[in-house]
């Protein structure tokens, strides 16, 4: 019998009942909540009479809204508020378990599952939120889901789901040197495309992804949405093990023993088939940067906006000159002739430790181009934020002119105050170029946390390799 | 949940690809904690010159002459038209809740991002892919005649055009089921409630350190 992959053996661990047709009830062991896509889910709860079916697999927090300005005053804008207290009111009348604005713990829903060890090898992990796919870095089955599925989650412990074909990204060889995971999830993207991996769960493997810290395996994973992926998968190895040891919601003792014993099996046979299989060469891998209003419209940092006229399919060159325009941009332009006027350093893709000292490592010393209007730095955690003026990154980032903020969404999709006026174009390192994302008219330029400080300090873009 | 039988209706064909769900529903609708209402937001950015808000009167706005629901031919579509990958990005099932209270019963598309494929079944809003050369055309025709109009039948699972032609669709059984009869999932789940209980048991030995 041919063997299984790793996204086999987490299906087949969790189907409860096969409903026939390719379809199965599968059950859910971890839910995470946050405060957009909930209320009407607990409203239906309510509604229909019914209870969550399992209290202790649900952990929620509130990210999406939140102020990252000072807090002590509460939230200023009404509308906000009241949809952060309505979590508090669900969680409470339901009894979740929930991190609230003032506590230490909280972040962004992806950022504190992995670091409270919420999130563990093994499991289905899902969330109202697209960028679950994030929580495969350590070998779980994780996905988003709509708020129909978040009330079915709540109520019944499960899903009803069609399993995906199974795709394998291989990244081979190693990266250069100044080549991060945000690099290899953008380049993946450019070549496979925002659709490639539509009913797919993608296993990213190679010696390139073996080699990132769990930082940066949960960076590529979180962007596998990006390519249409709603999970992205990775083995579990030492370093998914070192990682876990000793969080809170991890087990401990001889529990832990026996979930190590037991994780250690979550990686795909040798003779397992994928129904699809790229491989990308790490060394090819160039700093990268998106130029258009889909994360697939990126190019190399010291390539060119490309040629709509060169594009011969009718739909498509009409989406890259629809892109252009938007944009403002001239097609051929040099990516780093490219002036910004605003930068951002955070999101569930990139606002972690390992990436805020990659960011701090470029700016030290340094300071804010002139045409810089803003530039935000937002840890994805209360406890990043603490351990990062631990070792007194928070000093580097104030001294250049960058704003330290508290952690949240913010200016990755720009439902609280963190947004970008019309026209005004920004280097990010979120996971969304799309049109009016970051603000409406707003232009957004995909990157890696490298890749953003070295702007925001010339005011352009650069490839952070020469910026010395 | 209403039920989906035979649809016809008027169609309005968005001529784009990769249509994400921030382009379908802004962000600052998001902040909404009711299912209903997101109708006149529908691609708010494309739809409206100026912008708008949860709190501003869409009927004080000034909307855009050149975006396809404005065009007077198109009012009353219920049949929408599009190209691949619709609903990509963001899970928000603002999306298909926008969709839906807006009027459209039906996208059809050449290819859909999963996550609001699955969204789209639990409100009643059915999602259609054809292929390239007949989307080119039913593109065509609809740009081609005023007041132009598509039969989507989900029992037979067609789609009847004008011109006597039927594209044939595909469509999960237990999906198309919960459709027609608008059945509430939940409630089929919790038919299997002894099941996910022995599964739990067995999770118990086998995995004893998940919550």
């Amino acid at each position: 019998m041919a063997g299984k992959t790793l996204y086999d053996k987490l299906w087949d661990a969790h189907v409860v009942t096969d409903l026939g047709g390719g379809s199965a009830l599968i059950y859910v062991d971890r839910h995470l909540l946050h405060e957009v896509t909930s209320p009407q889910a607990f409203e239906g709860l309510r509604l229909a009479g019914r209870k969550p079916w399992r209290l202790a697999a649900n952990l929620a927090v509130a990210d999406h809204n939140v102020p990252t300005t000072d807090r002590s005053r509460g939230i200023a804008d009404p509308i906000s508020r009241a949809q952060i207290e309505a979590l508090d009111a669900n969680c409470a009348e339901f009894g979740i378990t929930e991190f609230r604005m003032d506590d230490a713990r909280q972040g962004i829903v992806h950022v504190i599952g992995p670091e409270q060890g919420a999130t563990l090898p093994g499991m289905t992990v899902v969330c109202g939120d697209s960028h679950t796919s994030t929580h495969g870095a350590f070998g779980a089955l994780a996905f988003g889901i709509g708020t129909s599925e978040v009330e079915h989650v709540l109520a019944t412990q499960t899903l009803v789901q069609k399993k995906a074909k199974n795709m394998r990204v291989t990244v081979q060889g190693e990266v250069a040197p100044g080549i991060t995971a945000k690099d290899i999830a953008l380049a993946v993207i450019g070549r496979i495309g925002t659709a490639g991996g539509t009913g797919c769960a993608i296993e990213f493997a190679g010696e390139a992804i073996e080699r990132l810290s769990m930082e940066g395996r949960m960076t590529v994973c979180n962007m596998a949405i990006e390519a249409g992926a709603r999970a992205g998968l990775i083995a579990v190895d030492q370093t998914t093990l070192d990682y876990l040891r000793g969080r809170p919601f991890a087990p401990h003792g001889a529990l832990w023993e026996k979930a190590v014993a037991a994780w250690r099996e979550l990686r795909s046979d040798a003779d397992a088939s994928f129904d699809r299989e790229v491989v990308i060469e790490a060394r090819a891998i160039k700093p990268q940067v998106t130029w258009g209003t889909s994360p697939e419209m990126v190019v190399p940092v010291d390539a060119r906006v490309p040629d709509p006229a060169a594009e011969t399919d009718a739909v498509k060159r009409a989406g890259l000159q629809r892109a252009l325009a938007y944009m403002g941009l001239a097609a051929n332009t040099p990516i780093v002739d490219i002036a910004i006027d605003k930068v951002f350093i955070g999101s569930c893709t990139n606002s972690r430790i390992e990436d805020l000292r990659a960011a701090a490592a470029v700016v030290r010393g340094r300071r804010l181009a002139p045409n810089i209007k803003q530039a935000l730095v937002v840890p994805g955690s209360g406890l990043i934020k603490r351990q990062a003026e631990a070792e007194g990154l928070h000093r580097i980032f104030l001294e250049a002119g960058f704003e330290w903020r508290e952690p949240g969404c913010s200016m990755c999709l720009g439902m609280n105050a963190d947004r970008l006026a019309p026209g005004e174009r920004c280097a990010s390192t979120s996971n969304r170029n799309f049109e009016g994302r970051q603000g409406a008219g707003g232009r957004t330029h995909l990157v890696s946390p490298a890749m953003a400080a070295a702007a925001a300090v010339a005011g352009h873009f650069v490839d952070v390799r020469d910026f010395q | 949940m209403r039920p989906f039988t035979v649809v016809t209706g008027k169609v309005a064909p968005l001529d784009r690809a990769n249509v994400d769900t921030d382009a379908i529903i802004p962000k600052q609708y998001l902040k909404s904690i009711k299912r209903t209402g997101f109708g006149p937001f529908l691609f708010d950015d494309w739809r409206y010159l100026d912008p708008g808000d949860l709190d501003v009167d869409p009927a004080t706005r000034r909307p855009n002459p050149d975006f396809v629901l404005n065009q007077p031919r198109y009012a009353g579509a219920t049949i929408l038209l599009a190209r691949e990958n619709f609903g990509c990005g963001s899970s928000r099932e603002h999306a298909v809740w926008a969709l839906s209270d807006y009027g459209f019963r039906a996208v059809i598309a050449t290819s859909f991002a999963d996550i609001f494929f699955n969204n789209s079944f639990k409100n009643g809003l059915l999602p259609i892919a054809l292929g390239r050369d007949v989307m080119d055309r039913l593109f065509a025709q609809a740009q081609a005649c005023e007041g132009y109009a598509l039969t989507v039948d989900l029992p037979a699972q067609r789609v009847r055009a004008p011109d006597g032609a039927e594209y044939a669709f595909e469509i999960d059984a237990f999906r198309k089921d919960c459709l027609v009869k608008g059945l509430d999932e939940i409630g089929l789940t919790l038919k299997h409630a002894d099941a996910i209980r022995a599964y739990e048991a067995r999770r118990r030995e086998t995995a004893p350190w998940l919550p």
